[in-house]
Protein backbone atom coordinates (compact mmCIF):
# COMPACT_ATOMS: atom_id res chain seq x y z
CA UNK A 1 0.00 0.00 0.00
CA UNK A 2 1.70 3.61 -0.85
CA UNK A 3 2.07 6.25 2.20
CA UNK A 4 -1.31 7.27 3.47
CA UNK A 5 -2.22 10.62 2.72
CA UNK A 6 -3.43 11.23 6.78
CA UNK A 7 -1.73 8.79 9.38
CA UNK A 8 -2.78 9.52 13.23
CA UNK A 9 -0.04 7.79 15.89
CA UNK A 10 -0.98 7.30 19.33
CA UNK A 11 -3.36 10.41 19.44
CA UNK A 12 -4.91 11.82 22.62
CA UNK A 13 -6.92 15.21 22.77
CA UNK A 14 -8.72 16.23 26.17
CA UNK A 15 -11.17 18.76 26.54
CA UNK A 16 -11.77 20.55 29.10
CA UNK A 17 -11.30 17.46 32.24
CA UNK A 18 -12.26 15.15 29.51
CA UNK A 19 -10.16 12.39 28.16
CA UNK A 20 -11.66 11.97 24.78
CA UNK A 21 -9.14 10.69 22.45
CA UNK A 22 -7.20 7.99 24.13
CA UNK A 23 -4.65 7.32 21.54
CA UNK A 24 -6.37 7.32 17.88
CA UNK A 25 -4.24 5.43 15.14
CA UNK A 26 -5.55 5.56 12.09
CA UNK A 27 -4.51 5.54 8.47
CA UNK A 28 -6.31 7.15 5.47
CA UNK A 29 -5.29 6.35 2.08
CA UNK A 30 -5.02 8.01 -0.97
CA UNK A 31 -7.95 7.72 -3.59
CA UNK A 32 -10.22 6.49 -1.23
CA UNK A 33 -13.24 6.06 1.23
CA UNK A 34 -12.73 5.56 4.28
CA UNK A 35 -15.58 5.83 7.03
CA UNK A 36 -15.15 6.21 10.44
CA UNK A 37 -17.67 4.62 11.93
CA UNK A 38 -18.90 4.15 15.86
CA UNK A 39 -21.55 4.86 18.22
CA UNK A 40 -22.85 8.53 19.61
CA UNK A 41 -20.15 10.20 21.84
CA UNK A 42 -16.99 7.48 21.13
CA UNK A 43 -14.72 10.51 19.83
CA UNK A 44 -15.41 10.59 15.74
CA UNK A 45 -16.00 14.74 15.54
CA UNK A 46 -12.95 15.27 18.34
CA UNK A 47 -10.80 13.39 15.80
CA UNK A 48 -11.96 15.47 12.98
CA UNK A 49 -11.39 18.48 14.84
CA UNK A 50 -8.09 17.63 16.65
CA UNK A 51 -7.02 16.85 12.60
CA UNK A 52 -7.97 20.49 11.79
CA UNK A 53 -6.47 21.77 15.02
CA UNK A 54 -9.33 23.03 16.34
CA UNK A 55 -8.15 21.10 19.17
CA UNK A 56 -4.82 20.35 20.33
CA UNK A 57 -3.41 16.61 20.46
CA UNK A 58 -1.88 16.73 23.85
CA UNK A 59 -0.48 13.41 22.37
CA UNK A 60 0.39 11.40 19.50
CA UNK A 61 1.27 12.62 16.15
CA UNK A 62 -0.54 13.69 13.23
CA UNK A 63 1.06 13.13 9.58
CA UNK A 64 -0.62 14.75 6.16
CA UNK A 65 0.78 14.25 3.22
CA UNK A 66 4.28 13.17 4.75
CA UNK A 67 4.09 16.62 7.12
CA UNK A 68 3.85 16.52 10.77
CA UNK A 69 0.64 19.19 11.18
CA UNK A 70 0.03 17.93 14.67
CA UNK A 71 1.04 21.53 16.12
CA UNK A 72 0.17 23.78 12.71
CA UNK A 73 -2.27 26.47 13.36
CA UNK A 74 -5.81 25.39 11.97
CA UNK A 75 -5.45 27.78 8.74
CA UNK A 76 -2.25 26.05 7.94
CA UNK A 77 -3.86 22.84 7.84
CA UNK A 78 -6.64 23.55 5.97
CA UNK A 79 -4.19 25.70 3.29
CA UNK A 80 -2.32 22.38 3.29
CA UNK A 81 -5.30 20.97 0.94
CA UNK A 82 -7.58 19.62 3.41
CA UNK A 83 -11.59 20.76 3.23
CA UNK A 84 -13.22 20.31 6.33
CA UNK A 85 -17.18 20.06 6.81
CA UNK A 86 -18.12 19.88 10.41
CA UNK A 87 -20.87 18.71 12.06
CA UNK A 88 -22.95 21.60 13.09
CA UNK A 89 -22.20 22.76 8.75
CA UNK A 90 -20.66 26.25 9.50
CA UNK A 91 -22.39 27.99 7.31
CA UNK A 92 -22.32 31.91 7.26
CA UNK A 93 -25.91 32.89 7.37
CA UNK A 94 -25.65 36.61 7.26
CA UNK A 95 -23.31 36.01 3.13
CA UNK A 96 -24.94 35.03 0.52
CA UNK A 97 -24.47 31.53 -0.79
CA UNK A 98 -22.20 32.87 -3.59
CA UNK A 99 -20.22 34.67 -1.22
CA UNK A 100 -20.16 31.31 1.43
CA UNK A 101 -18.22 29.90 -1.96
CA UNK A 102 -16.21 32.95 -2.61
CA UNK A 103 -14.60 32.79 0.69
CA UNK A 104 -14.09 28.56 0.68
CA UNK A 105 -12.28 29.59 -2.85
CA UNK A 106 -8.95 30.13 -0.95
CA UNK A 107 -7.16 30.70 -4.29
CA UNK A 108 -9.57 33.67 -4.56
CA UNK A 109 -11.40 32.83 -7.57
CA UNK A 110 -14.31 30.33 -8.63
CA UNK A 111 -13.46 27.49 -11.79
CA UNK A 112 -16.68 28.22 -13.68
CA UNK A 113 -16.52 24.60 -14.51
CA UNK A 114 -16.34 23.47 -10.88
CA UNK A 115 -18.92 25.60 -9.97
CA UNK A 116 -21.69 23.69 -12.50
CA UNK A 117 -20.75 20.51 -11.29
CA UNK A 118 -21.46 21.43 -8.15
CA UNK A 119 -24.75 23.58 -9.31
CA UNK A 120 -25.39 20.02 -11.23
CA UNK A 121 -24.93 18.11 -7.96
CA UNK A 122 -26.78 20.60 -6.11
CA UNK A 123 -29.33 22.25 -8.24
CA UNK A 124 -30.78 24.72 -5.12
CA UNK A 125 -26.97 26.45 -5.13
CA UNK A 126 -27.79 27.58 -8.41
CA UNK A 127 -31.36 29.10 -7.42
CA UNK A 128 -30.38 31.02 -4.28
CA UNK A 129 -26.99 31.65 -5.36
CA UNK A 130 -27.34 35.32 -4.56
CA UNK A 131 -29.77 35.08 -1.77
CA UNK A 132 -28.78 34.63 2.02
CA UNK A 133 -27.26 31.32 3.59
CA UNK A 134 -29.09 31.96 6.94
CA UNK A 135 -32.47 31.95 5.08
CA UNK A 136 -31.83 27.87 3.42
CA UNK A 137 -33.40 24.66 5.02
CA UNK A 138 -31.09 22.45 6.81
CA UNK A 139 -30.83 19.82 3.84
CA UNK A 140 -29.67 23.08 1.43
CA UNK A 141 -27.25 24.20 4.09
CA UNK A 142 -25.43 20.95 4.36
CA UNK A 143 -25.56 21.24 0.67
CA UNK A 144 -23.61 24.76 0.76
CA UNK A 145 -21.41 23.29 3.47
CA UNK A 146 -20.29 20.11 1.44
CA UNK A 147 -20.18 22.62 -1.70
CA UNK A 148 -17.93 25.03 -0.08
CA UNK A 149 -15.28 22.13 0.76
CA UNK A 150 -15.67 20.92 -2.83
CA UNK A 151 -15.28 24.09 -4.04
CA UNK A 152 -11.64 23.65 -4.92
CA UNK A 153 -9.54 20.89 -5.20
CA UNK A 154 -8.23 19.36 -2.13
CA UNK A 155 -6.10 16.41 -1.00
CA UNK A 156 -8.38 15.42 1.52
CA UNK A 157 -12.29 15.84 2.55
CA UNK A 158 -12.76 15.54 5.76
CA UNK A 159 -16.75 15.23 6.18
CA UNK A 160 -19.07 14.81 9.52
CA UNK A 161 -22.15 13.33 9.59
CA UNK A 162 -23.26 15.40 6.26
CA UNK A 163 -26.94 13.32 5.72
CA UNK A 164 -27.31 13.81 10.19
CA UNK A 165 -30.99 14.80 10.77
CA UNK A 166 -31.80 15.53 6.25
CA UNK A 167 -34.92 13.89 4.58
CA UNK A 168 -34.44 11.02 2.71
CA UNK A 169 -34.51 12.84 -0.76
CA UNK A 170 -32.17 14.91 0.23
CA UNK A 171 -30.00 12.11 1.57
CA UNK A 172 -29.94 10.73 -1.70
CA UNK A 173 -28.75 13.80 -3.37
CA UNK A 174 -26.13 14.02 -0.63
CA UNK A 175 -24.63 10.19 -1.41
CA UNK A 176 -24.82 10.89 -5.24
CA UNK A 177 -22.97 13.80 -4.86
CA UNK A 178 -20.33 12.32 -2.35
CA UNK A 179 -19.90 9.22 -4.90
CA UNK A 180 -18.95 12.00 -7.88
CA UNK A 181 -16.56 13.21 -5.50
CA UNK A 182 -15.30 9.78 -4.65
CA UNK A 183 -15.19 8.89 -8.33
CA UNK A 184 -13.20 11.67 -8.87
CA UNK A 185 -10.59 9.87 -7.26
CA UNK A 186 -10.93 12.15 -3.99
CA UNK A 187 -9.49 11.16 -0.19
CA UNK A 188 -12.54 11.42 2.22
CA UNK A 189 -12.57 10.48 5.98
CA UNK A 190 -16.18 10.45 6.49
CA UNK A 191 -17.76 10.31 9.88
CA UNK A 192 -21.50 8.96 8.48
CA UNK A 193 -24.62 7.61 10.73
CA UNK A 194 -26.88 6.03 7.98
CA UNK A 195 -25.22 3.20 7.32
CA UNK A 196 -26.50 2.32 4.25
CA UNK A 197 -25.29 5.85 3.02
CA UNK A 198 -21.84 4.21 4.98
CA UNK A 199 -22.28 0.64 2.93
CA UNK A 200 -22.52 2.68 -0.48
CA UNK A 201 -19.78 4.87 -0.24
CA UNK A 202 -17.01 3.42 2.32
CA UNK A 203 -13.92 1.45 0.99
CA UNK A 204 -12.30 0.75 4.02
CA UNK A 205 -13.99 1.54 7.66
CA UNK A 206 -12.40 2.56 10.49
CA UNK A 207 -14.72 1.82 13.88
CA UNK A 208 -14.12 3.51 17.05
CA UNK A 209 -15.04 3.24 20.49
CA UNK A 210 -13.93 5.11 24.07
CA UNK A 211 -11.66 7.27 21.95
CA UNK A 212 -9.94 4.41 20.39
CA UNK A 213 -10.00 3.05 16.74
CA UNK A 214 -10.68 -0.91 17.62
CA UNK A 215 -11.30 -1.77 14.50
CA UNK A 216 -10.15 -1.24 10.62
CA UNK A 217 -10.83 -3.25 7.52
CA UNK A 218 -12.53 -3.16 4.52
CA UNK A 219 -16.12 -2.09 4.26
CA UNK A 220 -17.25 -5.18 2.08
CA UNK A 221 -15.74 -7.27 5.11
CA UNK A 222 -17.90 -5.65 7.93
CA UNK A 223 -20.94 -5.06 5.64
CA UNK A 224 -20.99 -8.73 5.12
CA UNK A 225 -20.50 -9.83 8.86
CA UNK A 226 -23.40 -8.88 11.05
CA UNK A 227 -21.86 -11.11 14.14
CA UNK A 228 -18.84 -8.58 13.79
CA UNK A 229 -21.16 -5.65 13.11
CA UNK A 230 -22.94 -6.33 16.56
CA UNK A 231 -19.64 -6.73 18.37
CA UNK A 232 -18.38 -3.93 17.33
CA UNK A 233 -20.68 -1.70 17.36
CA UNK A 234 -23.71 -2.54 19.12
CA UNK A 235 -26.26 -3.42 15.57
CA UNK A 236 -26.68 -4.89 12.50
CA UNK A 237 -25.91 -3.19 9.32
CA UNK A 238 -28.34 -5.28 7.38
CA UNK A 239 -31.33 -3.85 6.50
CA UNK A 240 -29.97 -0.49 7.49
CA UNK A 241 -31.64 3.02 6.27
CA UNK B 1 -47.07 -1.37 2.18
CA UNK B 2 -47.90 2.22 2.92
CA UNK B 3 -48.13 5.11 1.03
CA UNK B 4 -46.65 8.86 1.75
CA UNK B 5 -49.69 11.10 2.33
CA UNK B 6 -50.34 14.09 0.47
CA UNK B 7 -47.87 16.65 0.46
CA UNK B 8 -48.24 19.52 -1.96
CA UNK B 9 -46.35 22.46 -0.34
CA UNK B 10 -46.95 26.18 -0.90
CA UNK B 11 -45.29 29.28 -1.47
CA UNK B 12 -46.76 31.89 0.73
CA UNK B 13 -45.58 36.00 0.47
CA UNK B 14 -44.84 37.29 3.76
CA UNK B 15 -47.08 40.08 5.31
CA UNK B 16 -45.90 43.63 5.32
CA UNK B 17 -44.91 43.57 8.64
CA UNK B 18 -42.70 40.71 8.17
CA UNK B 19 -40.83 41.88 5.38
CA UNK B 20 -40.82 45.49 6.64
CA UNK B 21 -38.84 43.74 10.24
CA UNK B 22 -35.49 43.74 9.19
CA UNK B 23 -35.85 47.58 7.86
CA UNK B 24 -37.56 48.71 11.49
CA UNK B 25 -34.29 49.92 13.05
CA UNK B 26 -33.47 51.53 9.71
CA UNK B 27 -36.85 53.97 10.07
CA UNK B 28 -36.42 54.29 13.88
CA UNK B 29 -33.69 56.93 12.59
CA UNK B 30 -36.46 59.43 10.14
CA UNK B 31 -39.00 58.28 12.81
CA UNK B 32 -36.86 60.37 15.46
CA UNK B 33 -36.33 63.19 13.38
CA UNK B 34 -40.23 63.38 12.87
CA UNK B 35 -40.98 62.97 16.64
CA UNK B 36 -38.67 65.51 17.38
CA UNK B 37 -40.57 67.72 14.36
CA UNK B 38 -43.70 67.22 16.17
CA UNK B 39 -41.95 67.79 19.80
CA UNK B 40 -40.02 70.83 19.01
CA UNK B 41 -42.13 74.28 18.16
CA UNK B 42 -39.65 76.48 16.09
CA UNK B 43 -38.64 74.54 12.89
CA UNK B 44 -35.63 76.71 12.76
CA UNK B 45 -34.40 75.09 16.57
CA UNK B 46 -35.19 71.57 15.16
CA UNK B 47 -33.73 72.17 11.93
CA UNK B 48 -30.10 73.39 13.97
CA UNK B 49 -30.39 70.33 16.93
CA UNK B 50 -31.20 67.72 14.13
CA UNK B 51 -27.96 68.72 12.17
CA UNK B 52 -25.96 69.05 15.68
CA UNK B 53 -27.76 65.29 16.58
CA UNK B 54 -26.44 64.11 13.37
CA UNK B 55 -22.81 65.62 13.76
CA UNK B 56 -22.81 64.08 17.22
CA UNK B 57 -23.80 60.76 16.26
CA UNK B 58 -21.39 60.10 13.13
CA UNK B 59 -18.53 61.31 15.40
CA UNK B 60 -19.72 58.40 17.87
CA UNK B 61 -20.21 55.88 14.84
CA UNK B 62 -16.31 57.04 14.03
CA UNK B 63 -15.23 56.33 17.51
CA UNK B 64 -17.64 53.15 18.50
CA UNK B 65 -16.92 51.71 15.05
CA UNK B 66 -13.85 49.68 15.90
CA UNK B 67 -14.70 48.78 18.99
CA UNK B 68 -18.34 46.47 17.45
CA UNK B 69 -15.75 44.62 15.17
CA UNK B 70 -13.31 43.71 17.73
CA UNK B 71 -15.86 42.41 19.90
CA UNK B 72 -17.34 41.05 17.21
CA UNK B 73 -14.29 39.38 15.31
CA UNK B 74 -12.35 38.06 18.89
CA UNK B 75 -15.65 38.19 21.60
CA UNK B 76 -12.86 41.10 23.19
CA UNK B 77 -14.43 43.89 25.29
CA UNK B 78 -12.08 46.22 25.40
CA UNK B 79 -12.32 49.14 28.27
CA UNK B 80 -9.39 50.83 26.70
CA UNK B 81 -10.89 51.99 23.78
CA UNK B 82 -11.64 55.43 25.35
CA UNK B 83 -7.36 55.61 25.64
CA UNK B 84 -7.49 55.81 21.62
CA UNK B 85 -9.57 58.94 21.66
CA UNK B 86 -8.02 60.54 23.93
CA UNK B 87 -4.60 60.52 22.47
CA UNK B 88 -5.97 60.81 19.16
CA UNK B 89 -7.35 64.18 20.14
CA UNK B 90 -4.03 65.09 22.02
CA UNK B 91 -2.11 64.59 18.60
CA UNK B 92 -4.56 66.02 16.37
CA UNK B 93 -4.67 69.21 18.60
CA UNK B 94 -0.66 69.04 18.70
CA UNK B 95 -0.36 68.83 14.70
CA UNK B 96 -3.12 71.98 14.75
CA UNK B 97 -1.09 74.01 17.11
CA UNK B 98 1.88 72.94 14.63
CA UNK B 99 0.06 74.23 11.59
CA UNK B 100 -1.06 77.29 13.27
CA UNK B 101 -0.74 79.35 10.19
CA UNK B 102 -2.31 76.67 7.73
CA UNK B 103 -5.13 76.60 10.45
CA UNK B 104 -5.61 80.10 11.16
CA UNK B 105 -5.34 81.05 7.28
CA UNK B 106 -8.96 82.58 6.13
CA UNK B 107 -8.75 79.71 3.17
CA UNK B 108 -10.77 76.65 3.39
CA UNK B 109 -8.45 74.94 1.14
CA UNK B 110 -5.41 75.70 3.57
CA UNK B 111 -7.92 74.70 6.76
CA UNK B 112 -9.24 71.91 5.41
CA UNK B 113 -5.44 70.20 4.58
CA UNK B 114 -4.06 71.18 8.30
CA UNK B 115 -7.57 69.44 9.33
CA UNK B 116 -6.27 66.49 6.90
CA UNK B 117 -2.91 66.06 8.42
CA UNK B 118 -4.33 66.38 11.86
CA UNK B 119 -6.14 63.21 11.08
CA UNK B 120 -3.90 61.49 9.70
CA UNK B 121 -0.92 61.99 12.37
CA UNK B 122 -3.73 61.45 14.86
CA UNK B 123 -4.66 57.89 13.21
CA UNK B 124 -1.28 56.74 12.22
CA UNK B 125 -0.44 57.22 16.30
CA UNK B 126 -3.53 55.69 17.49
CA UNK B 127 -3.23 52.66 14.92
CA UNK B 128 0.59 52.01 16.21
CA UNK B 129 -0.47 52.51 19.91
CA UNK B 130 -3.13 50.43 19.36
CA UNK B 131 -1.13 47.52 17.66
CA UNK B 132 1.39 47.58 20.81
CA UNK B 133 -2.24 47.83 23.30
CA UNK B 134 -2.99 44.58 21.40
CA UNK B 135 -0.45 42.72 21.65
CA UNK B 136 0.56 43.99 25.23
CA UNK B 137 -2.35 43.95 26.85
CA UNK B 138 -5.38 41.94 25.12
CA UNK B 139 -3.54 39.18 23.17
CA UNK B 140 -2.61 36.90 26.79
CA UNK B 141 -6.32 37.32 28.03
CA UNK B 142 -8.19 35.83 24.83
CA UNK B 143 -11.20 34.27 26.30
CA UNK B 144 -11.00 35.48 29.81
CA UNK B 145 -13.73 38.12 29.52
CA UNK B 146 -12.93 39.42 32.96
CA UNK B 147 -9.73 39.61 32.86
CA UNK B 148 -10.32 41.63 29.61
CA UNK B 149 -11.96 44.12 31.48
CA UNK B 150 -9.50 44.40 34.35
CA UNK B 151 -6.53 44.19 32.22
CA UNK B 152 -7.72 46.76 29.31
CA UNK B 153 -9.34 48.88 32.15
CA UNK B 154 -5.85 49.69 33.46
CA UNK B 155 -4.09 50.18 30.04
CA UNK B 156 -6.73 53.13 29.99
CA UNK B 157 -5.75 54.43 33.09
CA UNK B 158 -1.76 53.69 32.15
CA UNK B 159 -2.21 55.99 28.95
CA UNK B 160 -4.63 58.76 30.59
CA UNK B 161 -1.68 59.14 32.96
CA UNK B 162 1.15 59.12 30.06
CA UNK B 163 -1.05 61.77 28.27
CA UNK B 164 -1.00 64.13 31.43
CA UNK B 165 3.16 63.01 31.70
CA UNK B 166 3.39 64.09 27.90
CA UNK B 167 1.08 67.33 27.47
CA UNK B 168 0.57 68.31 31.14
CA UNK B 169 -2.48 68.09 33.02
CA UNK B 170 -4.31 70.80 32.08
CA UNK B 171 -7.46 70.81 29.82
CA UNK B 172 -6.68 72.19 26.29
CA UNK B 173 -8.68 74.80 24.99
CA UNK B 174 -8.36 74.62 20.79
CA UNK B 175 -10.09 76.79 18.15
CA UNK B 176 -11.60 75.55 15.21
CA UNK B 177 -9.67 76.44 11.77
CA UNK B 178 -11.11 79.87 10.52
CA UNK B 179 -13.17 78.77 8.08
CA UNK B 180 -14.88 75.98 10.31
CA UNK B 181 -15.76 78.77 12.65
CA UNK B 182 -19.12 80.35 12.74
CA UNK B 183 -22.19 78.37 10.89
CA UNK B 184 -24.37 79.14 8.34
CA UNK B 185 -28.12 80.14 7.98
CA UNK B 186 -30.55 78.09 6.23
CA UNK B 187 -34.51 78.09 6.20
CA UNK B 188 -33.70 80.32 9.73
CA UNK B 189 -31.55 77.84 11.56
CA UNK B 190 -28.39 78.52 12.28
CA UNK B 191 -26.03 75.67 10.99
CA UNK B 192 -22.50 75.19 12.06
CA UNK B 193 -19.83 74.93 9.65
CA UNK B 194 -18.10 72.25 11.65
CA UNK B 195 -21.29 70.19 12.40
CA UNK B 196 -21.58 69.61 8.77
CA UNK B 197 -18.15 68.80 8.13
CA UNK B 198 -18.37 66.00 11.00
CA UNK B 199 -21.91 64.68 8.74
CA UNK B 200 -19.98 64.60 6.21
CA UNK B 201 -16.62 63.03 6.88
CA UNK B 202 -18.85 60.64 9.34
CA UNK B 203 -21.51 59.63 5.88
CA UNK B 204 -18.20 58.99 3.62
CA UNK B 205 -16.49 56.49 6.38
CA UNK B 206 -19.64 54.86 6.91
CA UNK B 207 -20.20 54.44 3.39
CA UNK B 208 -16.46 53.28 2.91
CA UNK B 209 -16.73 51.16 5.49
CA UNK B 210 -19.62 49.29 4.24
CA UNK B 211 -18.24 48.94 0.39
CA UNK B 212 -15.04 47.44 2.17
CA UNK B 213 -16.99 45.29 4.14
CA UNK B 214 -19.55 44.27 1.75
CA UNK B 215 -17.02 43.97 -1.36
CA UNK B 216 -13.97 43.49 -0.67
CA UNK B 217 -12.11 39.97 0.30
CA UNK B 218 -11.41 41.33 3.08
CA UNK B 219 -14.90 42.50 4.34
CA UNK B 220 -15.56 39.03 3.72
CA UNK B 221 -13.42 37.63 6.06
CA UNK B 222 -14.39 40.26 8.60
CA UNK B 223 -18.04 39.48 8.22
CA UNK B 224 -17.80 35.34 8.48
CA UNK B 225 -15.55 35.98 11.04
CA UNK B 226 -17.65 37.61 13.50
CA UNK B 227 -20.35 35.30 12.76
CA UNK B 228 -17.76 31.78 13.12
CA UNK B 229 -14.51 32.75 13.42
CA UNK B 230 -13.42 28.96 13.98
CA UNK B 231 -15.04 28.12 10.42
CA UNK B 232 -13.03 31.11 8.89
CA UNK B 233 -9.71 29.46 10.20
CA UNK B 234 -10.52 25.95 8.94
CA UNK B 235 -11.56 27.70 5.46
CA UNK B 236 -7.77 28.61 5.54
CA UNK B 237 -7.95 32.31 6.78
CA UNK B 238 -5.59 33.62 9.56
CA UNK B 239 -7.99 35.66 11.50
CA UNK B 240 -5.68 36.32 14.49
CA UNK B 241 -3.91 38.29 11.45
CA UNK B 242 -7.08 39.51 10.33
CA UNK B 243 -8.21 40.76 14.16
CA UNK B 244 -5.10 42.71 14.73
CA UNK B 245 -5.74 44.42 11.85
CA UNK B 246 -8.96 44.94 12.92
CA UNK B 247 -7.64 46.27 16.26
CA UNK B 248 -5.83 48.93 14.37
CA UNK B 249 -7.87 50.52 12.31
CA UNK B 250 -10.50 50.77 15.06
CA UNK B 251 -7.94 52.49 17.05
CA UNK B 252 -7.00 54.45 14.05
CA UNK B 253 -10.57 55.45 13.90
CA UNK B 254 -11.03 56.16 17.21
CA UNK B 255 -8.03 58.42 17.10
CA UNK B 256 -9.54 60.01 14.31
CA UNK B 257 -12.88 60.55 16.28
CA UNK B 258 -11.05 61.75 19.06
CA UNK B 259 -9.42 64.65 16.88
CA UNK B 260 -13.08 65.47 15.71
CA UNK B 261 -14.67 65.28 19.27
CA UNK B 262 -12.09 67.60 20.51
CA UNK B 263 -12.76 70.10 17.96
CA UNK B 264 -16.51 69.90 18.52
CA UNK B 265 -16.18 70.41 22.09
CA UNK B 266 -12.94 73.12 21.26
CA UNK B 267 -11.61 71.29 24.66
CA UNK B 268 -8.97 68.36 25.22
CA UNK B 269 -8.37 66.61 28.29
CA UNK B 270 -6.79 63.35 29.15
CA UNK B 271 -9.88 61.94 30.51
CA UNK B 272 -12.21 62.51 26.97
CA UNK B 273 -12.11 59.22 25.62
CA UNK B 274 -13.12 57.77 29.27
CA UNK B 275 -16.15 59.97 29.79
CA UNK B 276 -17.18 59.35 25.97
CA UNK B 277 -16.88 55.52 26.35
CA UNK B 278 -20.59 55.37 27.74
CA UNK B 279 -21.79 56.75 24.88
CA UNK B 280 -19.61 54.52 22.87
CA UNK B 281 -20.44 51.08 25.40
CA UNK B 282 -24.31 52.39 24.47
CA UNK B 283 -23.88 52.59 21.07
CA UNK B 284 -22.53 49.28 20.78
CA UNK B 285 -24.73 47.58 22.93
CA UNK B 286 -27.97 48.72 21.05
CA UNK B 287 -26.29 48.54 17.69
CA UNK B 288 -25.95 44.65 18.05
CA UNK B 289 -22.29 43.48 19.11
CA UNK B 290 -20.26 43.37 16.16
CA UNK B 291 -22.69 44.87 13.63
CA UNK B 292 -21.23 48.06 11.90
CA UNK B 293 -24.33 48.89 10.09
CA UNK B 294 -26.47 48.32 13.87
CA UNK B 295 -24.02 50.93 15.41
CA UNK B 296 -24.36 53.63 12.72
CA UNK B 297 -27.73 53.55 13.59
CA UNK B 298 -27.41 53.49 17.01
CA UNK B 299 -25.26 56.48 17.06
CA UNK B 300 -27.59 58.26 15.00
CA UNK B 301 -30.36 57.89 17.57
CA UNK B 302 -27.52 58.51 20.36
CA UNK B 303 -26.77 61.86 18.94
CA UNK B 304 -30.14 62.93 17.47
CA UNK B 305 -32.25 61.92 20.88
CA UNK B 306 -29.75 63.55 22.72
CA UNK B 307 -29.74 66.69 21.77
CA UNK B 308 -33.53 66.68 21.49
CA UNK B 309 -34.17 65.77 24.81
CA UNK B 310 -31.33 68.60 25.89
CA UNK B 311 -33.28 71.04 24.17
CA UNK B 312 -36.90 69.88 25.50
CA UNK B 313 -36.19 68.58 28.98
CA UNK B 314 -32.36 69.90 29.88
CA UNK B 315 -32.45 67.64 32.99
CA UNK B 316 -33.55 64.13 31.13
CA UNK B 317 -31.03 64.41 28.79
CA UNK B 318 -28.59 62.87 31.23
CA UNK B 319 -30.30 59.92 31.41
CA UNK B 320 -32.47 60.03 27.83
CA UNK B 321 -29.61 57.65 26.13
CA UNK B 322 -29.87 54.97 28.81
CA UNK B 323 -33.59 55.17 28.81
CA UNK B 324 -33.21 54.65 24.93
CA UNK B 325 -30.89 51.63 25.55
CA UNK B 326 -33.43 49.88 28.42
CA UNK B 327 -36.25 50.45 25.49
CA UNK B 328 -34.49 48.91 22.35
CA UNK B 329 -33.32 45.79 24.63
CA UNK B 330 -36.38 45.63 25.62
CA UNK B 331 -37.49 45.34 21.83
CA UNK B 332 -34.57 43.51 20.93
CA UNK B 333 -32.60 42.33 23.63
CA UNK B 334 -29.61 41.28 21.05
CA UNK B 335 -28.97 44.83 19.52
CA UNK B 336 -31.36 46.35 16.64
CA UNK B 337 -29.00 44.03 14.00
CA UNK B 338 -27.86 41.25 16.23
CA UNK B 339 -25.05 39.11 14.52
CA UNK B 340 -25.69 35.36 15.03
CA UNK B 341 -22.62 33.67 16.52
CA UNK B 342 -22.09 30.40 16.09
CA UNK B 343 -22.29 28.21 18.82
Amino acid sequence: MSDPILRLEGVQTDIAQYHILQGVDLDVPRGKVTMLLGRNGVGKTTTLRTIMGHWRAKAGRITFDGADITARPTPAIARSGIGFVPENMGIFGDLTVEENMVLAAVSGRIDPARRDWIFEAFPPLRTFWKGPAGTLSGGQKQMLSIARAMIEERKLYLIDEPTKGLAPAIVTTMARALRELKEAGASILLVEQNFAVARALGDLVAVMDDGRVIWTGEMAELAGDAGLQERLMGLSMEGGH
Amino acid sequence: MSLAPDHAPTMARKGLAERLAPWAPVLLVPVMVLLGYLAIPATSSWLTLTVSGLAMGMMIFIMASGMTLVFGLMDVINFGHGAFVSIGAFVGVSVLIWLGGMAGAPSLVLNLLAMGAAAIAAMVVTGGVGWAFEKVIVKPVYGAHLKQILVTMGGLIVIEQLIVVIWGPEEIFIRRPETLQGGLTFAGAAIEKYRLLAVGVGLVLFLAMRFVLRRTKIGLIVRAGVENGEMVEALGYRLRLVFVGVFIAGSALAGLGGVMWGMYQELITAHMGQEVMILIFIVVIIGGLGSVEGCFIGALLVGLLQNYIAFLEPKVALISNIGLMVAILMWRPMGMIPVVKAK
